[in-house]
């Protein structure tokens, strides 16, 4: 079997002495989707911070393609092609939307594939090619989070990590911008998802992961889980 | 007539007061430090541009060619080195540390250039230019306005249209949106820290040719870019400019007796109205 794109191993992160991630261990092959869900606290959102290089982790091990890339910081890990679209999509408000898509080319390597990349962002999200000159601060919460996507795609990373991109979001804004996750996907990226809706989580993953207490409690295919075990893992019960 | 040649003079006042609150107002909306030593900084321009025109004999104008480089080096080593350490620990340890270094900084300057006020010598001085019957505008203070307005257009565009310009905006918007983009979060700070000094570098060389100064002038012109920033509002450039010329014409207005007291109650009335300033959101 070759080596998963992702592989975290006994991950703990603390804020203070609160730990947030016990003992998290997963992996994410490579070109799969595979989604992350747990209920409010598990630690998903800090797993997914840590692995980015966000928050560093006080035990564990993180490798990515192979690499170990335990406690690097952010701006590091981004540049070996893993992105993260940060929980409530973090748009630099006061920049225009074309001003945010060109600083997901910041890193010295793809600056110079940015008018590509841009055309490329436009054709996944059109409605971003109309609004390129609003700021960002001015969209709605739909297209703000069309623009953290866009922003995390611009350098081409090989996998994206989605932190509850359907937080606070309308049922058709959540449809949109899932048709376009799969749409990367197809397009080759690895994708690790973290939610909170169990139900589109399962269905958009091709492996399920279920975090509680801010440990990995299970992993598989949804084919092979059935929703009681799911659910069982979930709730802790 | 008399009006119009307030206005004109107020303006151009204007222009040199921007410039001495444009590197304040970026550490205020990128670091959100509170820079207490940036009048000082502006000193150390001053003197540096006075000396090296002395010395090589050149226009002290010319002399910026040397001393932004170097002040912007020192900035970045400064930030690097010293405050992007105490900011870890949380923002009023480095607001104490700017304090800490202005004291430092006079007290240098005093030992080393001693107390005797200084300015430096142009030909333009006290020339003028003639533009209607009683209308005049003043050489030095036209020149002064040039080098204001361009250092804050190219600073501008430079925030517009440069990665590393975009790169330090993002990171005054979203820090860790920012560091997820590859923007590594100590390096922009030691930046804006390098281009608050460089600012501070050409300040400094306007006040040396424009007005006498001492080791301890540091103050005044903290004052002035405090009022340029509260005004303007944090962070933002053309909020900058704008304040400067209000600063200024209030401060030609009320002429020597109560220019300072109107620009201060300015100040004080945007802080109770609009705390945010003219252009911050």
């Amino acid at each position: 079997m070759s080596e998963p794109m992702l592989k975290i191993e006994g991950v703990q992160a603390k804020y203070g002495d609160f730990i947030a991630v016990a003992d998290a261990s997963l992996e994410v092959p490579e070109g799969k989707i595979v989604s992350l869900i747990g209920s409010n606290g598990a630690g998903k959102s800090t797993l997914m911070s840590t692995v980015a290089g966000l928050h560093k982790p006080s035990a564990g091990k993180i490798y990515f393609k192979g690499e170990d890339i335990t406690g690097l910081s952010a701006d590091k890990i981004v540049t070996r092609g893993l992105s993260l679209v940060l929980q409530g999509s973090h748009c630099f408000v006061r920049m225009t939307v074309e001003d945010n898509l060109i600083m997901g080319c910041f890193p010295k390597h793809v600056r110079k594939q940015t008018k590509d990349s841009l055309e490329r962002i436009y054709d996944l999200f059109p409605v971003l090619k109309e609004k390129r000159n609003d700021l960002a601060g001015s969209l709605s919460g739909g297209q703000r989070h069309m623009v953290a996507i866009g922003r995390a795609l611009m350098s081409n990373p090989e996998m994206v990590l989605f932190d509850e991109v359907s937080l606070g979001l309308a049922p058709n804004t959540i449809k949109g911008i899932y048709s376009r996750i799969k749409e990367i996907h197809k397009q080759g990226t690895t994708i690790l998802l973290v939610e909170q809706d169990t139900h589109r989580a399962i269905k958009t993953a091709e492996i399920v992961d279920v975090m509680l207490k801010g440990k990995v409690v299970l992993t598989g295919s949804p084919k092979e889980l059935s929703e009681d075990e799911i659910k069982k893992a979930y709730f802790g019960i | 007539m008399q009006v119009i040649q307030v206005i004109i003079n107020g303006i151009l006042l204007g222009g040199i007061y921007a410039l001495l609150g444009v590197g304040m107002t970026m550490m205020f909306g990128i670091v959100k430090l509170t820079n207490l030593a940036h009048g000082e900084f502006v000193i150390i321009g001053a003197y540096l541009s006075t000396i090296l025109a002395s010395a090589l004999g050149v226009d002290p104008i010319l002399t910026i060619i040397v001393t932004v480089p170097i002040m912007f080096l020192v900035g970045m080593g400064l930030q690097a080195g010293l405050i992007n350490r105490v900011m870890k620990i949380g923002s009023e340890p480095a607001l104490l540390v700017t304090f800490g270094l202005s004291i430092i900084l006079a007290d240098a300057m005093l030992l080393v250039f001693s107390a005797d006020a200084q300015r430096a010598n142009v030909p333009y001085n006290t020339a003028s230019i003639k533009i209607a019957n009683g209308l005049n505008i003043s050489t030095l203070d036209l020149i002064v306005f040039g080098i204001s307005l361009a250092t804050i257009v190219v600073l501008s565009v430079f925030l517009k249209k440069t990665f590393l310009g975009r790169s330090i905006r993002a990171t005054s918007d979203d820090l860790e949106a920012a560091s997820l983009m590859g923007v590594n979060v100590n390096r922009t700070y030691a930046i804006a820290m390098g281009i608050a000094m460089a600012t501070a570098a050409i300040a400094g060389m306007c006040v040396s040719m424009k007005w006498v100064f001492y080791p301890s002038s540091g103050g005044n012109y903290l004052l002035t870019a405090f009022g340029v920033v509260v005004i303007g509002g944090m962070g933002s450039i053309p909020g900058t400019m704008i304040a400067g010329l209000i600063l200024g014409l209030a401060q030609v207005i009320g002429g020597a007796n109560y220019g300072q007291l109107i620009a201060y109650v300015l100040m004080v009335l945007f802080l109770a109205v609009r705390p945010q300033g003219l252009f911050s959101k």
